[in-house]
């Protein structure tokens, strides 16, 4: 019964292609006979719209793919250089400068006051650190840094929760930036204002690294990951 | 249904005594100086204007000397749904998923940057919780320096709610886990207008946890959808099943009955077995 009733339709189905080639067939020879000619003409004319096509997709790809990112992000430089790996080597760990609060809050990066215990006056011979002594401490000013991973103003991110509670290392989501010997430049984005870091380094979205990026489905990554679920909103938003 | 893996399910309520209440509306400024709520160049532009915190004025109808007023502060109520799955009337209808309940918490969410606008939620939620921000907010030059930095402020386009003061849950549970503790104190976590009341009308904790206040005072029966036992205690529009977890109180019966849209011979049913009526 239903093989029958497929044949009918496979039937069905040659039946009308041959149909339509049929009618094609006619029509076709009519119009060669009556523009023989202008084919000539039009080979060359798909030859070069080919090689148009072809070019003008390179252009657009690049541009695209390079010069929108560069367009993309503005280059801001810090106001000096840091060096985190000589830091490190003096005074330790990263919560030796990064510390909680009381309250429980992350203080972030550390107020000019709290370099002064070393940096009252001159220690090295850089001038990265002159620049330092002579704008910001004895002008008692604090240095507007740069921050790379600077987070949306709708975003609560719990230092507490996930290097206290959960036992997490900084390098997952800041990666080796305690070996860096100079700060990097810091590119916004010039739509949103948001630094580079957020998306990532990687204009496609491919990521290597657990701190190659910083967006929301990184975050829900892991959350899925370690605790079973992505978590409710009101867990990361504000 | 999600279980938090750091500890047991709160569910986070509040208690208001309307007989306690004088109506003078601290609440209201508390809520709005906490959570950056813009105000408008004519607040009595009431489709303009937004309040998370609003104090309703409701009266018995009866002519002097009987004539009785009761003030009724109204947040968001953080309705569970039925059976406490977490079917708010506004969760179940936003397309875009930018306001959720957490079960962990009982908190319902509204993520502004997801929101975009479309006013479904508004339509749905039995209380008028909900507020659309139909213009930017215009702050006063230099008080963009005073708002908090807890909360995010909103832009034009999206709907606003209370939150509970959720922040405040996020910071009470920040300064715990550096204490390493692993569970926050009742004081830890109140919300802005519980603080702010003057007569001490606004009674704020877990639902859940016994030793909490405000479990003491409406005692939710939990196997009734967290219908008060408290015969003085009742919720709003109790019959729609939206399971809110914001309880009120008054030793007057006809506040109570005013909780409600009763027909002719429905408050005599209810008003006695209190707590008992499965409907």
């Amino acid at each position: 019964m239903s093989n029958s009733i497929i044949n009918i339709l496979i039937d069905g189905v040659f039946m009308s292609e041959l149909d339509e080639k049929t009618e094609n067939g006619s029509v076709g020879a009519v119009e060669e006979g009556a523009s023989g000619e202008q084919k000539a003409g039009g080979d060359s004319g798909t030859g070069y719209g080919v090689l148009f096509f072809i070019g003008a997709f390179v252009v657009c790809f690049l541009s695209g793919w390079l010069l929108f990112p560069n367009l993309l992000y503005s280059k801001k430089e810090q106001p000096f250089n840091f060096n985190h790996a000589l830091h490190v080597e003096e005074m330790g760990g990263c919560d030796s400068c990064h510390s909680f609060r009381e309250d429980g809050s992350f203080d972030g990066i550390p107020k000019t006051a709290s370099c002064l215990e070393c940096h009252e006056e001159l220690l090295g011979e850089t001038e990265d650190e002159a620049i330092f002594v002579s704008e910001y401490v004895e002008k008692e000013k604090e240095v507007p840094w740069l921050i790379y991973s600077q987070q949306p103003d709708c975003v609560f991110f719990s230092h507490a929760a996930h290097v206290v509670k959960a036992g997490m290392d900084c390098r997952s989501c800041h990666g080796d930036i305690g070996e860096s010997t100079t700060t990097k430049t810091y590119e916004e984005n010039r739509i949103t204002g948001y630094s580079r870091d957020i998306w990532g380094k990687n204009i496609w979205g491919m990521k290597k690294n657990s701190w190659d990026r910083m967006k929301m489905d990184d975050c829900a990554e892991c959350h899925q990951e370690e605790t079973g679920s992505k978590g409710a909103c009101f867990q990361c938003h504000k | 249904m999600k279980q938090d893996k750091h500890g047991k399910n709160h569910k986070f309520g509040m208690v208001v005594d309307l007989d306690k209440c004088t109506g003078c509306g601290s609440c209201m400024v508390a809520c709005m100086s906490e959570n950056n709520v813009p105000f408008k160049e004519d607040e009595s532009r009431k489709k303009d204007s937004i309040t998370w915190m609003r104090v309703y004025k409701i009266t018995n109808g009866k002519s002097f000397p009987e004539t009785e007023i009761c003030y009724m502060p109204r947040p968001c109520m953080h309705c569970g749904g039925k059976g406490d799955h977490g079917h708010s009337p506004c969760v179940s209808v936003c397309p875009a998923v930018a306001t959720d309940y957490d079960h962990s918490s009982g908190i319902v969410s509204q993520i502004y940057t997801r929101c975009f606008g479309c006013r479904y939620c508004m339509g749905a939620c039995p209380y008028h919780a909900r507020y659309f921000n139909w213009w930017d907010p215009k702050w006063p030059e230099g008080m963009e320096n005073y708002l908090s930095p807890d909360v995010s402020p909103r832009m034009r386009g999206v709907v606003e709610k209370c939150s509970f003061c959720f922040h405040r849950y996020q910071e009470a549970r920040d300064r715990a886990y550096v204490e390493e503790r692993d569970d926050i104190e009742e004081q830890e976590y109140q919300t802005a207008c519980t603080q702010a009341c003057p007569a001490g009308a606004i009674t704020f904790g877990d639902l859940n946890n016994p030793d909490h206040e405000v479990y003491q005072m409406v005692e939710p029966d939990a196997h009734n959808c967290g219908k008060p036992k408290n015969p003085k205690a009742f919720r709003l529009l109790e019959r729609l099943q939206t399971n809110p977890k914001v309880y009120y109180i008054s030793e007057r019966e006809w506040v109570r009955k005013a909780g409600d849209n009763y027909l002719e011979g429905e408050w005599e049913k209810v008003k006695n077995n209190h707590g008992n009526d499965h409907e």
